[in-house]
């Protein structure tokens, strides 16, 4: 599976370990969120990076002790038409003002890239090999917003508020 | 009528892009069904029982008529001729090619109109009182408010992909025209004890196989707070409405399990994190929106104009007059509705013929300008008095004078299994029939308002449950069969009807809705009450007893 980050295909520098199976000593790696809480001072302290897969089900403020010392969040999509990572995804930029990776994973289409880039993902496995090729382009397909996120786009009511500014500067 | 400007024409054009990239992606195989379902649903194409069904948006239902002749050019171009207006203020097209989809979509986007979130899980077509802006005594114009929301929700990047379909409503008179009581989020405008205007906001409405009345979350919201307190409570919804039966997803569900008090209190919790964020809307945003909504200038004209008065010696336009001419808020000028009514044809078609002819006299006589109600009727929302006359011979030309609006024969219904695969039985024949037996005016008139309502299938697109009588088709050992309920409404007294008894065949559906009436007739007190009046006065066993003594 294809992951874009920083808006290309990148190698995967994480890990996923699953539920049992056995931890590696460095490295980094990605573990469900029951096993992460089972421990989580130990799991910081390892010598390679630790990041989460955090349930959609699951409340985030669970987490939320644990944002600054932890690489990487993946917020799971078991289906494109699950949207609940869309709202964890907010919460965590921009109401608990996480900055380290945020993954999407699960069933992640290039129809819903926008959606994710603007909900504050920064990281993608992407399912399909020609979506994963498509990132760039999708990305761009939309140029006009009208909601405001956290992703710092402006929206078309602040760009109409601006140009009305500098239509009555001008005059 | 709301003027898009060049941020608006770019965004509905990218989604056209968007979509047609999506429509070759599905013919080239790199779509799968399941993929391609969830995302044509979001552009609003559904796959019916003969062909793709294409809906769409006609956001608060206003049109202008060069988007009226452009909907009809579609229905020429890429359908059969015709197209048919829903409860929702959408428009849908039943027999349109895949192939074609995208190039429909870039000839409506041409003229400000699209289809986006007209179906699938998604915050759905911001609707609202079909007379707004004209009618007597409205608090203020609710399509600013619609129009700011019908921006918020569009391309929403956290809610759309949300447990269920998710629909608004607003309304800002009084009477209630835009059924808010049965949406997932109702707002009504009002002032509060200060003087502010404001939203009393309801939630948890809506109709489906559990019908409910949506609860008030939220007297009082300041039109400052509406998008940050809409985005609590949708996003509330989106992360703990249930996302394990189809059946129990829609917000209702949610609201019903939780309590109304619980359910505010999470909305409120995550409201006060966010209120003083970038959703506030200040008064200079919002009078950006409403500066671009643009408003006839009015001639200063008499209320009773001598054209008034010579026509009333026509009993035929004297008729017509009476019951489908409404007050508008300027003197001299009247709401017009026009019926898509017509005795013996489905509720809600217009052919591309009529709505080109509607097009040019909304030019000739409304300032260009139409309506669409969510009883899939159509206005003219500004008619000088003095050219009723002669706008009534020409809506009579073109068959849609017929005077029978609010009355037995103005019904409400789905296109059922005549087109939907989801149906369990035909809606349209029965409305036929039905406005053939109620086909005599005088009789119509005597009967007084009845709202009628049809659905084919029990997730209620002909709004069954808050019809005066409600009609829902269901299938029994392969056999059409019909429920009857009374005493419904969806008006600001809103409240799900009660079942008669047990369901009826296909071919009696008509001959109890006449005994319905019959029964109503000798039990009304006077004239003057209103069929829903004696059935709440009565209940509904007079009527059981009436209907089922015989059969």
């Amino acid at each position: 599976m294809p992951l874009v980050k920083n808006g290309q295909i990148s190698d995967d520098p994480f890990v996923h370990v699953a539920d049992g199976a056995e931890l590696p000593a460095d490295g980094a790696i990605l573990i469900p969120a029951a096993r992460f809480l089972e421990d989580p001072e130990t799991l910081l302290r390892r010598a390679g990076k630790t990041g989460v897969v955090w349930p959609n089900n699951r409340d985030i403020d669970d987490l939320v002790p644990y944002l600054d010392r932890l690489a990487a969040v993946a917020l799971v999509f078991p289906s494109f038409r699950d949207g609940r990572a869309y709202s964890q995804a907010r919460l965590l930029r921009e109401r608990h003002r996480y900055r380290g990776e945020l993954r999407a994973t699960g069933q992640v289409l290039r129809d819903q890239f926008v959606f994710m880039l603007r909900a504050g993902f920064d990281t993608f496995e992407v399912k399909k090999e020609s979506d994963a090729e498509a990132f760039a382009a999708t990305a761009k397909r939309y140029s006009v917003f009208y909601q405001p996120t956290g992703d710092g786009r402006i929206t078309a009511l602040n760009r109409r508020m601006q140009l009305r500014h500098s239509e009555s500067a001008g005059q | 009528m709301y003027a898009y400007d060049e941020l608006d024409r770019t965004l509905i054009n990218e989604r056209v892009s968007e979509f047609r990239d999506q429509v070759r992606r599905r013919l080239s195989g790199e779509l799968s069904e399941d993929e391609f379902k969830m995302l044509r649903l979001q552009n609003g194409v559904y796959l019916q029982l003969h062909a793709y069904m294409f809906r769409v948006a006609i956001p608060y239902g206003t049109l202008s008529s060069k988007q009226l002749r452009q909907l009809a050019h579609v229905a020429r171009r890429y359908d059969r001729g015709y197209g048919h207006f829903t409860t929702r203020q959408n428009i849908q097209f039943n027999w349109i090619k895949l192939t074609d989809l995208p190039d429909a979509l870039a000839d409506l986007a041409e003229v400000g109109i699209h289809a986006m979130q007209t179906s699938g899980n998604n915050t759905r077509n911001v609707t609202s009182d079909q007379w707004a802006g004209v009618a007597p005594g409205e608090i203020e114009d609710p399509r600013i408010w619609s129009e700011l929301l019908r921006q918020y929700t569009t391309l929403h990047p956290e809610f759309s992909f949300l447990p269920r379909k998710f629909k608004f409503a607003i309304t800002a008179s009084e009477h209630d025209r835009a059924a808010i009581k049965v949406h997932d989020i109702g707002l009504r405008l009002h002032k509060n004890a200060q003087g502010e205007t404001g939203f009393e906001v309801l939630v948890g409405g809506g109709l489906g196989r559990t019908p409910f009345i949506g609860k008030t979350i939220k007297p009082f919201v300041a039109g400052r707070d509406l998008l940050s307190y809409v985005e609590a409570i949708l996003r509330v919804y989106n992360q703990y409405g249930r996302r394990d039966n189809i059946y129990k997803a829609r917000i209702k569900i949610l609201v019903h399990e939780l309590g109304i008090e619980k359910f505010a209190k999470e909305v409120e919790q995550e409201w006060l994190q966010i209120r003083d964020g970038a959703l506030a809307l200040d008064d200079a945003v919002i009078e950006e929106v409403r500066s671009r909504f643009t408003y006839p200038v009015y001639e200063n004209l008499p209320n009773l104009p001598e054209e008034l008065k010579k026509a009333a010696h026509d009993p035929k336009f004297e008729a017509w007059r009476k019951n489908s001419v409404f007050p508008h808020k300027v003197p001299g000028y009247a709401i017009v509705t026009l019926s898509l009514k017509p005795v013996g044809g489905p509720p809600g078609d217009a052919t591309a013929e009529q709505m080109d002819a509607i097009a040019d006299l909304a030019e000739k006589y409304s300032f260009g300008e139409i309506r669409v109600g969510h009883e899939q009727n159509l206005a003219l929302p500004h008619v000088a008095k003095r050219d009723l006359p002669m706008l009534w011979r020409a809506l009579d030309r073109i068959g849609v004078a017929t005077p029978n609006i609010n009355l037995v024969s103005d019904i409400i219904a789905c296109p059922g299994l005549d087109y939907c695969s989801l149906a369990n039985a035909r809606s349209i024949p029965i409305a036929q029939e039905i406005t053939r037996r109620f086909a005599n005016h005088e009789t119509a008139n005597l009967i007084g308002r009845l709202h009628i309502n049809i659905s084919g299938c029990i997730n209620a697109c002909g709004h069954h449950h808050v019809g005066h009588i409600g009609i829902l088709g269901v299938e029994k050992n392969g056999e059409e069969f019909y429920q009857i309920t009374i005493g419904g409404r969806a008006d600001e007294h809103a409240v799900v009807g009660t079942l008669i008894g047990p369901a009826v065949r296909y071919g009696e559906v008509a001959d109890v809705i006449e005994d319905i009436v019959e029964a109503y007739l000798a039990l009304r007190a006077n004239p003057d009450e209103l069929f829903i009046d004696t059935v709440k006065r009565l209940g509904v066993e007079p009527f059981r007893e009436r209907v089922y003594a015989t059969r």
